[in-house]
């Protein structure tokens, strides 16, 4: 019995232990923090009564400074620990000159403390307090950000950690929040207004002349003819981004310590604006065991996806001197590292950056065939032929007449999505991609998460067949970087809203018919996977990656009511239209 | 004892094979998850017929979670018996299935066709009356209407009603050549949203002695007519010559194979008809090393004595510029450029005394803002 046992209690990010109540820090004093220095790495905050404070300072991250939106001081902002089973006012003082907002991402919390200016509340004023009181109903890893306008790039984030009421299923002897994230000493509208003025603008893999992507002519100019780029992965990449651990650059050696024989839970969170992260450990199994911050069935991989507000806990076994946590962005254009150390200092080798991806036939929704066919497809994509980074592409794209197809049959498309220049694509066939472990990851030789892997723990309390069925299209216009739901940029439906009744259980279907993958969160709910897992199982999530040209399935409860923030939490796609709100109607009432 | 990396009462549902998960969603197991312990049962008889290696899951020490990453990790290394795949063997044979990278691929199959079957008996409905209408509302009734209906403007803004400007140089050159050199700009400007902008453009070429040649401004509203094109119209003034005003109809755009296209007619106050095309193709050499080349061509519909005009093809450009993106917005360039006076256009010009062709080495700054 080899058992640390208060080591829960440490929980710590970059070596910073957990504080309750330290010196008072400038910042908590009052005051701004302009112009000093905002620090990496964050403290732990608990306790019935939390104050956080929004300021703004200077960052620095491996020698690159930049403006930058800190929370008590730090970025990321404090760690809150909680408690399930009790409850928590939490006190947001903001010391900006403009507004400000905090959305507890993934806690079920009253719509109007959710924390979305415009939606839930009206947003807190500049030197205003403003406090949100709520129970604590569930455990897990979430986190915490800004809502307001685009402060999340900036800095304002940071890790939530709930502890369960009973004993919690998972046993670790170290446990550690990894939350990643990006820097970029831009200001983050000049970043905005970059993506709409120049497509492809951050983007420094595309194909070129002296490239050594496996393309061949023919689909250079089949590329070209749909006026797309297969480099298209993310539209905000390392040409610009330092990769954050815990709000460390790769170069700044985040640690996490373990002793030999030690379970280490590593709870990690896609906290970045923009950014895919491919996590690994090179030579550890990695068992996930919650996705969003709810329990699952262990599932042992070497490798998983996490999109963009995600998060994912994982269970390892460090051996040796050290282990390296890679979390390579999805792009391959950068890295953000952290090390499980025996010892202070052991380091182990850090992989190289792995070729970059390329977008398929399958992201562009072009899967033929029926059901069978599907399953064909998946036996080529995995028997070696010679298409580079395919996912459930049926054929090499050279050997495709695309001749006679158009990219754009808005005929396909349902009543609902409204056509129009913002459209640039419709996916042709498009098909149930949660089996697929996300763009570039298919043929890494070991085995990678996918969201048809992830199966409940406990079974789900709603066994309710959907009454309905509510059909969602993702749409976009890559040339004038347009996002929108539906054909519908949020500015065009804001007085529109998705509709629910009270308790009403709905399957909703996300289809993506652009070429970029989007992780699609909706506030207040969980919604389970349709993805085939047993029944009353289904693995339940707050925020889903619909992969490009195809289509994910969740069945929702709609069971709290008011009016919820629905987006893609990609930032820049979110501001560019991609939002929408969900009304879930009053018990009994007409809304 | 804590042997186990899940506490006992979880382990029979830990101990259940994906593909067993996989199994009983089509209905051949529908309790795995209650009765853990037949799983178990099950997963250690399995785990006996594999023979992948147990230090492929290194991470788990209990016997039990042995048994239960073994299966896995066989289904992850491809020793896996073609009997246990039943469900996906095909034609292929399953050894093909067991050799790829992880066993979700078979899992893709499955619960497709699974969610397929079940939403096939889901119908598409609007939502129910109890759903409610109107507005979103909900925070009024705490916060106040009045306290939310800045925000929620702002929201609509922020979310999809961005204005931008931009202010494009795409050539600002000095043009070697026979003769006198000369000076070229070609710049165009926009406010707007995504789909309706105005735009402000200008071009002109002049001489190395400071004299203008050519000159004009344009003023246009345009409106997205496609995803890739606006259509164009506004209003055209030369700066040299005879004064003279246009109205000017175009589009402008991304055609397919990534042509940047621009074409515009002219018709002008005196009743002229001139149109304009021009069309460029960005190479990349690397990712900063650029060749563009483009082509211009100018038609008319009349002779223009006073402007120099020939009906037909008034002139022709080409030009080949390399350029290199010290960063997106500021890319230095060389090239050359050559153009042609055709039919009455190269009479008039003859007549003037100049040639009716010309070869310009050209170097300049490409930027943008």
């Amino acid at each position: 019995m080899s058992t640390l046992p208060l080591s829960r209690r440490h929980l710590l990010g970059a070596g910073t232990f957990g504080i309750g109540a330290l010196a008072m820090p400038a910042w908590a004093r009052g005051g701004a923090i302009n112009d000093s220095a905002i620090r990496a790495g964050f403290d732990e905050v608990s306790g019935t009564s939390i104050d956080l404070t929004v300021g703004e300072g200077m960052r620095t991250v491996q020698g690159r400074r930049g403006r930058g939106i800190a929370v008590n001081g730090s970025v990321p902002g404090p760690l809150l620990r909680l408690k399930e089973g009790t409850s928590v006012r939490l006190n947001v003082r903001n010391t900006l000159d403009h507004d400000s907002s905090v959305h507890w991402h993934g806690l079920l919390v009253p719509f109007y403390l959710d924390g979305v200016p415009g939606v839930s509340f009206p947003g807190i004023s500049p030197g205003e307090t403003f406090t949100a009181e709520f129970p604590v109903r569930q455990a897990g890893t979430y986190w915490w950000h800004s809502h307001s306008a685009l402060q999340e790039q900036a800095g304002h984030y940071g890790p939530i950690v709930v502890d369960p009421a009973g004993p919690d299923p998972v046993e670790a002897d170290r446990d550690y929040v990894l939350l990643l994230s990006e820097f970029t000493p831009l200001d983050p509208h000049t970043i905005m207004k970059k993506l709409k003025k120049g497509e492809g603008y951050f983007n420094y893999q595309q194909t070129s002349w002296t490239d050594d992507y496996p393309l061949d002519a023919g689909q250079r100019l089949m590329w070209g003819r749909m006026r797309m780029m297969a480099t298209d992965i993310l539209d905000v990449t390392g040409s610009t981004y330092t990769y954050l651990a815990n709000g460390h650059g790769p170069e700044e050696g985040l640690e996490f310590a373990f002793s030999p024989g030690e379970r280490v839970r590593l709870r990690v969170i896609n906290g970045s604006a923009m950014s895919f992260f491919n996590v690994r450990i090179p030579g550890a199994v990695m068992h996930v065991v919650a996705a969003d911050g709810q329990n699952v069935r262990p599932v042992p991989v070497e490798e998983f996806q996490i999109g963009t507000a995600e998060t994912y806990d994982i269970v390892v076994e460090p051996v040796g001197e050290a282990m390296t946590i890679v979390a390579e962005a999805m792009d391959r254009s950068g890295m953000a590292v952290a090390t499980l150390a025996r010892r202070p200092g052991a380091r182990a080798a850090i992989p190289p950056l792995r070729e970059p991806p390329l977008l398929t036939v399958a992201d562009m929704g072009m899967n033929h065939g029926s059901g069978a066919g599907d399953m064909e497809g998946m036996d080529h994509a995995a028997m070696g032929h010679d298409m580079p980074a395919m996912t459930t592409a049926p054929e090499p794209m050279g050997g495709m007449d695309m001749g006679g197809m158009s990219m754009r049959d808005t005929s396909l498309l349902p009543p609902t999505v409204k056509v129009g220049p913002g459209i640039d694509m419709v996916a042709m066939n498009p098909v149930d991609r949660m089996g697929d472990p996300g763009i570039g990851l298919d043929r890494v030789g070991h085995r990678v998460l996918t969201y048809n892997d992830l199966v409940s723990l406990v079974r789900n309390d709603d066994p309710r067949t959907p009454s309905r069925m509510l059909e969602i299209h993702l749409t976009g216009n890559m040339e004038r970087y347009m996002w929108s739901f539906d054909g519908k940029k949020y500015s065009a439906v804001s007085d529109d809203p998705i509709r629910f009744a009270y308790d009403e259980r709905v399957r909703v279907k996300l289809v993506n018919d652009t070429m970029m993958a989007h992780p699609i969160h909706l506030h207040g709910h969980f919604f389970e996977l349709v993805n085939g897992a047993p029944e009353g199982f289904q693995p339940q999530k707050h925020t889903v990656i619909v992969q490009p040209g195809g289509f994910v399935q969740f069945d929702l409860t709609a069971d709290e009511p008011g009016d919820w923030a629905f987006h893609c939490h990609l930032l820049y796609h979110m501001h560019s239209g991609m939002f929408q709100v969900v009304s879930v109607a009053e018990p009994g009432g007409v809304g | 004892m804590r042997t186990s990396i899940f506490s006992a009462f979880l382990l029979g549902a830990t101990a259940t094979p994906v593909l067993a998960q996989g199994h009983s969603a089509h209905g051949n197991q529908q309790t795995s998850a209650e009765t853990g312990k037949d799983d178990l049962q099950d997963e250690e008889s399995r785990a006996g017929e594999d023979t992948a290696e147990a230090a492929s899951a290194p991470a788990v020490r209990s016997d039990q979670a042995d048994h239960h990453a073994m299966d896995h990790g066989s289904m992850a290394h491809g020793a896996m018996e073609p009997g246990t795949v039943e469900d996906t063997a095909s034609g292929d044979g399953a050894m093909d299935h067991s050799a790829m990278n992880h066993a979700a691929v078979d899992h893709t199959a499955m619960g497709h066709s699974v969610s397929e079957r079940e939403s096939a008996l889901i119908p598409i409905l609007p939502p129910p009356p109890e759903a409610g209408f109107g507005p979103p509302v909900a925070a009024d009734a705490i916060w106040g209407a009045e306290a939310m209906h800045d925000s929620r403007g702002a929201l609509a803004r922020e979310n999809g009603r961005m204005m931008t400007a931009g202010l494009f140089v795409d050539r600002l050159e000095y043009r070697s050549r026979e003769g006198e050199d000369g000076y070229l700009w070609d710049a165009s400007g926009w406010y707007g949203g995504d789909l309706d902008r105005i735009w402000l453009k200008s071009e002109g070429e002049g001489r190395a002695s400071g004299d203008l040649e050519h000159a004009f401004v344009t003023v246009l509203y345009g409106r997205a007519v496609s995803p890739w094109f606006d259509a164009r119209v506004g209003l055209r003034r030369d700066l040299t010559g005879p004064t003279r005003t246009y109205i000017d109809a175009g589009i402008q755009g991304l055609a397919p194979y990534l042509f940047e296209l621009e074409a515009d007619l002219y018709l002008s106050t005196n009743g002229d008809l001139t149109a304009r095309a021009e069309v460029e193709l960005d190479q990349s050499i690397t990712q900063r090393l650029i060749l563009q080349p483009r082509a211009e061509i100018a038609l008319a519909v009349q002779d223009v004595p006073e402007l120099g005009i020939g009906a037909g093809i008034d002139t022709v450009e080409t030009g080949l510029r390399l350029r290199y993106e010290i960063a997106r917005e500021l890319a230095p360039y060389v090239g050359v450029a050559q153009e042609w006076k055709l039919g009455g256009s190269a009479d008039f010009a003859r007549a003037a005394g100049e040639e009716a062709s010309a070869t310009n080495v050209v170097v300049g700054i490409r930027f943008w803002f």
